[in-house]
């Protein structure tokens, strides 16, 4: 089995966002996070806990193994036993995250979703993201509503990290001087000017950065066959 | 000890013009959207509702009952924007206090337990911050010397919840997943209303059901509403779960139209018209 799909390189790149962490919650939110934080869990992370979207803790097949209703999970991310993957409508440079609306807070363009649970998981568990359609109106310079708040809004927390951002077109990092985003890996047939043309802020490219790695056989068809038969994730993400 | 047993209309004639509101659920989970309804039947208006918003919030802004709105989200979960909202909020037609999830909840605590404020990892940071100058901070007197938000109780007036079960006296039953956050709304609040699908007697409450399904204590409830499909178009779980069909008929009716057709009337009128299919 060869020959993957820019959606599963964007699942790849997702579940390796949970390797090492451990005992933890992944908390994934969007189609292709969830593929991989449970393709993760079936392979190299194996003590992962998982949720229905819901209040229990399953087994990648549904198994129930525990019950975390809303409360109990607020209180777990206060424990810092967690990695969630959110979504972003926009996102800036130093990773400060807006979910809540577009144009000015007093009378906006557009209202999104509201703060949701943003400024409390940057503060307190490693926060990742994931943006399905990398483009100049998500990458911007300035975020409208700092929701998830970034590196250069962190200073005295001592939870705060932002491990990595999986977009359709790469994965990148803050592991610079002054944490400023930069691309540390960029999907099979993606190139720096496409990304580059698709961010509306200057990234900190280094000399080098290598291909997203290729899936093994067994994830792909663990992808394929187990998590996702129906090909849903090419809905999020064109293949 | 007192029947506590009232209709829909009857709580909401104990309600008033500029209250402050809590309504329990989460999303389009659970609301306890038969009060809502009734709620738009009356004359009730200026409100500040507080709730991890749904429909409830959509067809009270929708309706223009809303003065404040305390929340962390307004979502409809499986349609994650939610329309009527959106459209309130981009036409400027309420306040906003707009505040984290775990903020929302440690406000709650605070408020059930008399405090005037709990400390928060959570706000700071973030345009939280900027978008309510009222928040203060606290710095831990410990070594730690770590700064939060001191989130201040979100104290109610009244506090609307949905249960499953309920018994006459207030004792209230949730047999779903989740129990949300309804007890601490009815906690936080001076009165607090419950609907629920059905009325049973006290001891069949735990007949089927281990005790850690009572929720809601009858020392913290005012009144008891039996109100089946009282949570639609939202999910009750193990009841029913969400019309999703309907949800989208809502989501995707102009306000004015979506209330002439399915809210001129009383909760039987509703009823029918859903049965009429969408």
């Amino acid at each position: 089995m060869t020959g993957a799909t820019r959606a599963e390189y964007c699942v790849i790149a997702c579940a390796e966002a949970w390797r090492g962490d451990g005992e933890v919650l992944a908390s994934p939110m969007g189609l292709i996070p969830s593929l991989g934080a449970r393709l993760a869990r079936l392979t190299f992370a194996p003590d992962l806990l998982l949720t229905d979207g819901e209040a229990l803790l399953v087994r990648p097949d549904g198994t129930a193994e525990g019950w975390l209703p809303y409360r109990q999970h607020l209180a777990l991310v206060t424990g810092g036993r967690r990695h969630v993957m959110m979504g972003a409508s926009q996102i800036d440079r130093f990773g400060n995250q807006n979910i809540s609306c577009i144009g000015d807070w007093e009378r906006p363009r557009r209202q999104l979703l509201g703060v949701r649970g943003a400024p409390v998981n940057t503060l307190n568990n490693p926060t990742s993201y994931w943006v399905p359609r990398h483009s100049r109106r998500v990458f911007v310079e300035r975020v409208d509503m700092v929701c998830g708040v970034g590196y250069d809004h962190a200073a005295g927390a001592r939870h705060h990290r932002i491990p990595r951002v999986v977009s359709d077109l790469g994965v990148f990092d803050f592991a610079t001087a002054d944490h400023s985003m930069r691309p540390a890996s960029l999907h099979p047939g993606v190139t720096m000017e496409q990304v580059r043309e698709a961010t509306g802020f200057e990234l900190a490219v280094p000399d080098e950065v290598p291909p997203t790695r290729e899936p093994t056989a067994e994830e792909l068809r663990l992808i394929r066959e187990v998590l996702d038969p129906a090909g849903t994730r090419t809905r999020e993400v064109a293949s | 000890m007192s029947d506590k047993t009232m209709t829909a209309d009857e709580v909401v004639s104990r309600l008033s013009s500029g209250m402050t509101l809590g309504i329990g659920g989460w999303g389009s989970r659970r609301k306890p959207m038969a009060l809502v309804r009734a709620l738009l039947r009356s004359e009730v208006t200026d409100l500040t509702v507080v709730s991890y918003g749904g429909p409830d919030v959509g067809m009270l802004a929708a309706a223009g009952r809303i003065r404040k709105l305390v929340t962390a989200f307004v979502t409809l979960d499986s349609i994650p924007l939610e329309p009527h909202y959106r459209a309130a909020r981009e036409r400027g037609a309420f306040a906003l206090t707009e505040i984290d999830e775990a903020m929302f909840m440690w406000g709650l605590h605070a408020a059930a337990n008399r405090l005037p404020f709990l400390p928060v990892r959570a706000g700071i940071g973030s345009d939280v911050m900027r978008v309510n100058p009222g928040l203060r901070t606290v710095t831990s007197p410990y070594g730690d010397g770590e700064t939060f938000v001191a989130m201040p109780a979100l104290r109610l007036d009244a506090a609307l919840v949905h249960m499953n079960r309920a018994d006459r006296l207030g004792n209230g039953q949730y047999l779903g997943p989740d129990p949300y956050f309804d007890d601490l709304f009815c906690e936080a609040a001076d009165t607090a209303y419950v609907s629920c699908e059905r009325i049973v007697d006290t001891a069949e409450l735990t007949k089927a059901a281990a005790p850690q399904t009572l929720l809601v204590k009858r020392h913290t409830v005012t009144g008891v509403v039996e109100a089946p499909g009282g949570a639609h178009f939202t999910s009750c779980a193990p009841d029913y779960g969400r019309d999703e069909a309907f949800q989208k008929t809502y989501a995707t009716t102009p306000w004015p139209q979506f209330a002439a057709r399915f809210l001129a009337g009383d909760e039987q009128a509703y009823r029918s018209a859903v049965g009429e299919g969408t």
